[in-house]
């Protein structure tokens, strides 16, 4: 009996929370018929948010899969002054505002900050897209971090003082030991990371300047049409895309991943 | 090839795990390190396979100075307490992994992989995962992964400290009739007696970072060198100054010179051995091993008043 409470108080929740309002959306966005939706999500405008955000994503989710592995390897790993703080750290994103974060960046290269002579020399920070990436990188950091730094704890470093044992260098025992050990903790990490840099809206709105056309990303086309262009059937449409895309990220994860990972 | 360790201190931070430490281990031998936890023996293990770099001191393989060599160069191969099994990997991949990464021909991996499975009975289990094995099943397939790069010399850290006793007993054995096959130089680490005196023909006794004695188990046990010796090989007695092993005290039923009265505590039947614990009238705690045969002739139960004199004692001058 308290078996069926609690998975109906787990799918309720569920469904009450997440299933509703995306559903919502998906129904909305088809409310007016497909062409329509289709439509609205193939204009020059959209398709350019689309592309400008998939550019982003493909910027910063490899660029933080291998800093993130590198720093979960020096949390876990090193002996070093400054580790505590270190770990502090990686953790700053998730616990700071995303707007703070724009905000943050939008002083430091604006007119007046320490990095703003960069515009000066011909490097364009801010409303351009490398603000967007640092913007971008900044919040999806922690996620293939915090998924490695578990799994590094618990493998130890037997297996790969055996492995050097066996005459492995310090790269080989990387590849064929570490590499494959925490394999599907960094998937995991890339999924969240994805999710994170595709969906993000708030510091990536602050240093975008939100140029039509150039350098406006799909969440922030989404807001656009429904605030200001009250558009809402063509800011639902750009919200399925955003959703399939996520689900898309997700579902993959699960297709490649074994039903039971040995070991 | 022979190994020698040459006055080797190690320290982590505050602590000195090994102080001046000198040990000759012949070619050839299956010598044991053993101590108690924090003695320094996994230390200077890892010191002798280089994944500890010693703060000085010098070890020597063969006749190469090998201090400065990194463990991959070093040509050992190592047995960890908890297997070290390459999870994600088969029986015959983790066996191949030093040759794969020596890149040697496919055929002659494949090869080699067979004969180490027959040598450690997996034959069968070839395409399994380490996860699907037993513990005493991933022990043998690690020795098998170790003794594939053809080691000059075999390092073993509390190889069986993770199994249960019976597969303890049983690998002991088979670890013993294995280097009886390979004749690799093997030093096995160990907190338990039992199992040192029983596969080494040499035991380095450590404590608190320094050897105490070097020995056969007999010397060991029939010699030692000090009271620390005397009581961690095998258990003791202990008199005032005066050391007696449990063996050597005589249980008699009536006064005699020299013997002191005593009352059982408790008498334990272990099959072939028979332990008797007694309290003598000065207080004093004693444990007797009998034969069953002898406790039967003397029908002990508790309660009873006994006469207690040392057949044998053992006396070590002030340190």
């Amino acid at each position: 009996m308290s078996k069926y409470v609690l998975r109906f108080t787990a799918l309720g929740y569920l469904t009450l929370l997440l299933m509703v309002p995306v559903g919502f959306v998906f129904y909305r966005a088809f409310g007016d018929g497909f062409g329509h939706a289709w439509d609205a999500v193939t204009t020059d405008r959209a398709v350019h948010a689309l592309e400008l955000t998939l550019l982003l994503t493909a910027i910063t989710v490899p660029a933080n899969t291998i800093v993130g592995v590198i720093l979960a390897l020096a949390l876990v790993r090193g002996r070093f002054p400054g580790r505590g703080l270190l770990n502090a750290v990686v953790d700053l994103p998730l616990a700071l505002s995303p707007v703070v974060v724009g905000l943050a960046l939008y002083l430091l290269y604006g007119r007046g900050g320490w990095l703003g002579g960069l515009a000066g020399h011909g490097v364009k920070v801010l409303f351009a897209v490398p603000g967007m990436v640092l913007a971008t990188m900044f919040v999806s950091l922690p996620f293939v971090v915090r998924e490695v730094v578990p799994v590094l704890r618990e493998i130890g470093t037997d297996q790969e003082q055996a492995a050097e044992t066996l005459g492995a260098g310090p790269f080989q025992v990387f590849r064929r030991i570490t590499l494959p050990a925490i394999r599907w903790a960094v998937a995991y990490g890339v999924v969240l990371t994805t999710a994170r840099a595709i969906g993000e809206f708030g510091a990536v709105s602050i240093v975008s300047g939100r140029i039509e056309g150039k350098t406006e990303t799909l969440p922030i086309y989404v807001q656009s049409q429904y605030a200001f262009d009250f558009n809402t059937s063509g800011a639902y449409a750009a919200s399925v895309v955003l959703a399939l895309i996520a689900i898309a990220t997700v579902v993959g994860l699960r297709v490649f991943q074994p039903k039971q990972e040995v070991g | 090839m022979g190994i020698a360790v040459v006055d080797v201190t190690k320290s982590f931070g505050d602590f000195a795990a090994l102080k001046d430490v000198s040990v000759a281990i012949p070619e050839g031998s299956l010598t044991a390190l053993l101590g108690p936890s924090g003695s320094g023996k996994s230390t200077l293990l890892r010191v002798i396979a280089g994944l500890e770099q010693p703060d000085s001191g010098q070890v020597l393989i063969g006749d190469e100075d090998v201090t400065q060599r990194p463990a991959r160069t070093r040509g050992v191969g190592m047995v960890f307490q908890h297997y070290a099994a390459f999870k994600h990997m088969t029986v015959q991949d983790n066996v191949a992994f030093g040759l794969a990464i020596r890149k040697r021909p496919r055929a002659e991996i494949r090869a080699r992989v067979h004969e180490l499975l027959e040598l450690v009975q997996l034959e069968g289990l070839a395409k399994r995962y380490p996860a699907q094995l037993s513990g005493g099943q991933r022990q043998r397939m690690a020795l098998a992964r170790a003794l594939a790069v053809e080691p000059s010399v075999l390092l073993l850290d509390e190889p069986f400290g993770a199994l249960d006793a019976r597969v303890r007993k049983e690998l002991r054995a088979w670890l013993r009739r294995l280097h009886d096959e390979v004749h690799v130089t093997t030093i096995i680490v160990t907190h338990d007696q039992e199992e040192a005196m029983e596969v080494a023909g040499q035991i380095v006794v450590l404590n608190e970072g320094r050897v105490e004695q070097v020995g056969s188990p007999r010397e060991l046990y029939d010699e030692p060198a000090n009271e620390f010796v005397m009581s961690f090989v095998g258990p003791v007695n202990r008199v005032g100054d005066t050391f007696v092993r449990p063996h050597d005290v005589q249980l008699l039923l009536e006064p005699e010179a020299g013997a002191a009265e005593a009352m059982i505590e408790r008498v334990v039947h272990l099959g072939f051995e028979v332990r008797v614990e007694l309290v003598r009238d000065d207080g004093q705690h004693l444990l007797v091993q009998l034969t069953q045969e002898e406790a039967e002739q003397l029908e002990l139960e508790r309660g009873q008043i006994v006469y207690v004199r040392a057949s044998r004692e053992t006396v070590f001058s002030a340190r």
